[in-house]
């Protein structure tokens, strides 16, 4: 079953068209790694698919429901897809587990109560429940991430979206916050990551998409992606020797 | 005549204590009335609306380019005009300057604060507003649990400044002959000749009292200020 599709996407800004005619599909439970050079509208992809950012042509589909609908309740469409970004963006004047409480109670309307247990429980899951009183400054960048994936988890989505999760952390967090997004993948949990974490491309992701210039220029499955570098775009060729080289 | 008569002072202390209280009272309701109009003028300012923004800058615009003085002149005339209008009444009715001193300042003040909560607001990053959009938070949601919280927090020095400032200007009501703390002092500086007296210790008091307050900023910046990055919390 597909749980996002998107069709003939294209966006501008102003006279200046940052995506162009993307047409994809993820379905229920499948991992798919966006990569692409940086400008090439992985990250503006991404965000158009939880409206955070608008978009002015085509169609965009989230578990049938219509992104661009004007009639669509974005804020409700928003609470049921997880969204985790490059800075984290945790509420620093909250503590970790009210972080995780707010939209909880707020939007879900659970009771606080019944919130915290949800949110300790993901504390646990991604190994900082003893952190749950700490301010947002007051752990690593690792950390930070952490919380930010149970927080994005404690509304119970039904996908997740990435964008580029581990590019502002120091090398040796970086392995923490990818294995909590492989367990999150081997669950089942239908994610799109923008990310240059080829390891992590290659070990956990179905598919891999590759960006140039606002368009989707190669879709296809992961082993493809790897191992069959002849049949790659010379464009997708060239990036994957740069950023594989060292 | 020759030397201080402290005396003077003491004999005036329950009255001057009168004018001091009416001046903590209108700057305190001053404060927060402007910091609350102030808040609705900035997010009409930075709202998408093209003529809310243009008519809160307007206003902010206007109250910030005439003088203080001549806002207090305005509204001792307008608000007994402005009720009669309202309630229908046959006359103005008597307001007295201080109570129209109340709405002068709150209006006048709003323009400065709106100034303040704005920037405030602006300097919380973009990033902020996307991952509480990205929870499902509705607009007002995002800005009272998200945006403002951390906004106040930021601008909480300046807000300070800015009402110790207002402590001050307050006395500015006592030209139209208003008992404040300035006033007050005005009014037994007069009647006893002794002018030295009365508005040195005037000034001390303003002195020590905004000294207090500008120690207590500091002392709350310290202990309440967020980091938002582990180097600064710590």
């Amino acid at each position: 079953m597909t749980m996002i599709s998107l069709d003939a996407v294209s966006k501008w800004y102003g006279t200046f068209k940052v995506l162009d005619a993307c047409t994809t599909a993820i379905e229920r439970g499948e991992v798919v790694v966006i990569c692409g050079p940086s400008g090439s509208g992985k990250s503006t992809l991404i965000k158009c698919i939880n409206a955070l950012e608008p978009f002015q042509q085509g169609t965009i589909r989230v578990d049938g429901v219509s992104v661009g609908d004007p009639n669509t309740d974005l804020a409700r469409l928003r609470a049921r897809v997880g969204m985790v970004f490059q800075h984290f963006e945790l509420f620093p004047h909250l503590s970790v587990l009210d972080n995780l409480n707010l939209a909880q109670v707020r939007v879900l309307g659970r009771s606080r109560d019944a919130a915290s247990e949800r949110s300790l429980a993901l504390l646990q899951r991604v190994g900082l429940r003893d952190q749950a009183t700490k301010f947002p400054a007051q752990l690593s960048g690792g950390q930070q991430q952490r919380v930010a994936i149970a927080r994005a988890l404690s509304m119970d989505p039904i996908a997740m979206l990435f964008d580029e999760p581990t590019s502002a952390l120091d090398p040796e967090m970086i392995v923490e916050v990818l294995d909590v997004m492989s367990t999150l993948a081997q669950e089942g949990m239908t994610m799109l990551c923008v990310t240059h974490e080829m390891g992590f491309a290659r070990r956990v992701a179905n598919r891999v998409i590759f960006m140039d210039h606002g368009a989707i220029v190669e879709d296809v499955t992961k082993d493809a992606f790897f191992d069959d570098p002849t049949a790659r775009s010379v464009r997708a060729q060239t990036f994957l020797s740069k950023i594989l080289q060292h | 005549m020759n030397g201080l008569d402290l005396e003077v002072i003491t004999r005036a202390l329950p009255w001057l204590a009168q004018g001091l209280q009416y001046t903590v009272q209108l700057t305190c309701v001053a404060a927060l009335g402007g910091i609350a109009l102030g808040t609705i003028l900035a997010l009409a300012r930075l709202s998408s609306h093209p003529v809310v923004a243009g008519v809160a800058a307007g206003y902010v615009n206007l109250m910030r380019s005439v003088p203080l003085l001549l806002v207090i002149f305005w509204f001792y005339f307008l608000v007994p005009l402005g009720l009669q209008w309202v309630t229908g009444a046959g006359s103005p009715p008597r307001v007295g300057a201080e109570r129209s001193a109340y709405v002068t300042f709150i209006l006048f003040e709003a323009a400065y604060f709106c100034e303040i909560v704005r920037a405030g607001i602006v300097s919380v990053g973009a990033g902020q507003q996307s991952a509480a959009r990205a929870l499902g938070l509705d607009r007002i949601q995002v800005l009272v649990h998200v945006i403002l919280p951390q906004a106040f927090r930021n601008m909480l020095p300046v807000l300070l400044t800015q009402a110790i400032i207002l402590f001050q200007d307050v006395s500015l009501v006592s030209l139209l002959n208003v008992t404040d703390f300035v006033g007050a002092a005005g009014k037994i500086a007069q009647r006893d000749g002794r002018v030295v007296e009365m508005y040195l210790f005037v000034a001390l008091v303003y002195l020590v009292l905004c000294s207090a307050a500008s120690a207590l900023v500091r002392r709350w910046q310290r202990t309440h200020s967020i980091g938002r990055h582990p180097e600064t919390a710590r």
